[in-house]
């Protein structure tokens, strides 16, 4: 068995996969935070609540309804992304017009209420959801669980999706051009209030779908996106809210920096990423992929 | 002016009177959490920087104060500097990052930063993880002339660190680095062209809120004898914006009104658990939306709007 630095391949490997799933996490819903930040100027601080109702709705539908995680995948996050447009129409739509921080503490009291209420009914200790690709591939130098290697593979098919839809498609283009000047976009015939309303559902649908695929690996419970959304506001820093394909690059890279530390210096694991950010506001303070303005 | 003056008298008054008609220990950690809420809007206030972090200044001060007066056996006094200057320099490395960037970047920095602190203090030996800080032994004040084992005379040496803090608030803001701060917060680009240095004041005026929002922090850790995870957390940080904007932003008096206001609801609600956060979360989305002056904010309107009449 050959050792690389001392350390075990199997552990080197294990953790680097582990990385790469959280950084899969950190690159949708950090993407979902970018998209809304874009359009609505609103940090989005119930994504952490949207993410944990996600997999809620899929561990319900299963429980309640014997809905399978296949369809789960679509069904809850567009139960998700109806809540997150209704959100919008009643509450975040009054605020546009003030100061970036009124939204920021608009969705912080949300975040509250929602995660409350689910540890209300549901308690604060997790529910398992049963792994729906059980077994995996002995590559030799690790195991890969089926599971764990979909959810790597997913999340960049949805990442590259996402990118496609904005940057390469009508409706991303109407989009961007909202984003630019709501005004003249308005004044070609666009109904920009919709588009907005829109973005936010899309978002929030982001945060659930990535939910409903951290269920299985995950416990589903009331806050278990408490501290991932404070992790993804620092790669929001890290990266720049400014571009697409930025957010999904650092999201991935910082989940194997992560991944990385916990290899070879574990005290260090949960505060690595905070680390880092403090190293790019000292380098490049608008971000890595941030444009300074 | 007659009129403030003996709103002034009766608030002493009552302020002095108070321990002999409510729980003293209600009232010196009210009298923290309205300093801390003090010290955090004279950043959003006055200067228009939004932290979302300050509990890594509230609780880590509580951390030195319980960390010199109980492990190294010093006095309590030596454990008050320690507090305010830990939680200064903390500012002080935070800050000079954080206002690297502006708006709501500056709030997710400092939360971010925050959430760095509370990881680093679940972890180190010093502050006892998840059991916290306990026992840390109440000292007599001034080499033994203040006995502080009685909460009554520890109400007056809080009510003092108090009316401390809160003038040195009052200073700053009318002073004319506070001018200065202002002009920063209305319009930054042309207090720089009047040649103001705006980083230096920005910075400046975080590492004295940090200091404040020290001071409360170790003042409570020497109230409620211990330092817990909790005063560091994500939540304190959310619950000391609540206050500020419970009783007014930027209004001098208002975060004192919002801290007592939160912590009445608090000490009612405790028994009912997780639906504490559920109000605090209703509260912050009603005021939000609905009140954004804050109580202050609103009857000073209010009251505004008689005289007019």
């Amino acid at each position: 068995m050959f050792e690389l630095l001392g350390i075990a391949p199997q552990a080197l490997f294990g953790q680097l996969l582990l990385g790469l799933i959280n950084g899969a996490f950190y690159a949708m819903l950090s993407l979902g935070l970018a998209v809304i930040f874009g359009m609505l100027n609103v940090i989005n601080f119930t994504h952490g609540a949207q993410y944990m109702m996600g997999a809620f709705a899929a561990w319900l539908l299963l429980g309640l309804l014997d809905v399978p995680f296949w369809a789960s995948l679509v069904i809850a996050p567009i139960i998700v992304g109806l809540f997150g447009i209704v959100l919008e129409k009643l509450m975040l739509k009054r605020i546009y017009h003030l100061d970036h921080l009124y939204g920021f503490l608009l969705t912080f009291g949300l975040a509250l209420v929602i995660e409350g209420l689910f540890q209300w009914k549901w308690g604060s200790s997790g529910a398992p959801y049963p792994n729906p690709i059980p077994g995996g591939y002995n590559l030799g130098f690790m195991f890969l669980p089926t599971y764990r290697g979909f959810v790597v593979v997913a999340a960049l098919v949805i990442c590259l999706a996402t990118w496609y839809g904005i940057e390469r498609t009508k409706l991303g283009a109407y989009l961007r051009a909202a984003t630019e000047n709501p005004t003249l976009v308005r004044a070609f015939g666009i109904n920009v209030p919709r588009l907005i309303t829109l973005t936010y559902g899309l978002g929030v649908a982001l945060a659930a779908l990535a939910g409903v695929l951290a269920a299985p690996i995950q416990q589903v419970s009331a806050l278990m996106g408490v501290n991932l959304v404070l992790v993804v506001f620092a790669v929001v820093v890290i990266g720049g809210m400014g571009s697409i394909m930025g957010s999904i690059v650092t999201g991935f890279g910082l989940g194997l920096v992560e991944g990385l530390t916990k290899v070879f210096y574990p005290p260090a694991s949960n505060t690595v990423i905070f680390v880092v950010m403090a190293l790019v506001l000292l380098i490049k303070p608008a971000g890595l992929f941030g444009q300074t303005k | 002016m007659n009129a403030q003056r003996l709103l002034i008298a009766v608030l002493a008054i009552v302020a002095l009177a108070a321990p002999w008609f409510a729980y003293p220990v209600f009232l010196m950690t009210a009298l923290c959490f309205a300093l801390f809420a003090c010290a955090f809007n004279l950043l959003l206030g006055y200067v228009g920087l939004m932290s979302f972090g300050h509990a890594m200044f509230f609780g880590t001060a509580g951390y030195f104060f319980g960390h010199v007066v109980k492990a190294w056996d010093m006095p309590p006094e030596l454990g008050l500097l320690a507090g305010v200057g830990g939680a200064a320099l903390v500012g002080l490395v935070t800050g000079a990052l954080a206002i690297r960037r502006q708006g709501i970047y500056f709030a997710m920095i400092t939360l971010a930063f925050a959430q760095m602190i509370y990881f680093f203090c679940v972890q180190a030996p010093f502050t006892h993880g998840e059991d916290g800080l306990q026992g840390i032994p109440r000292k007599a004040l001034l080499g033994g002339l203040i006995p502080t084992k009685d909460d009554r005379v520890l109400y007056y040496v809080v009510l003092a660190i108090f009316v401390f803090g809160y003038c040195a608030i009052y200073r700053i803001i009318h002073s004319p680095f506070g001018q200065v701060l202002k002009a920063i917060r209305d319009n930054e680009q042309r207090a720089q062209s009047l040649g103001y240095e705006a980083d230096r004041y920005k910075l400046l005026a975080f590492v004295l809120s940090a200091a404040l929002a020290g001071l409360a922090g170790s003042t409570k850790a020497m109230v409620l004898q211990f330092a817990t995870l909790t005063d560091v957390s994500a939540a304190m940080s959310g619950e000391v914006v609540l206050m500020a904007l419970v009783g007014g932003l930027g209004t001098i008096v208002g975060p004192v009104v919002g801290a007592f206001i939160i912590i009445t609801m608090q000490n009612y609600l405790a028994a009912t658990g997780e639906f504490v956060l559920v109000i605090q979360g209703a509260i912050f989305v009603v005021i939000v939306l609905a009140f954004r002056k804050g109580v202050v904010g609103e009857l000073t309107e209010w009251w505004k709007r008689r005289q007019a009449r």
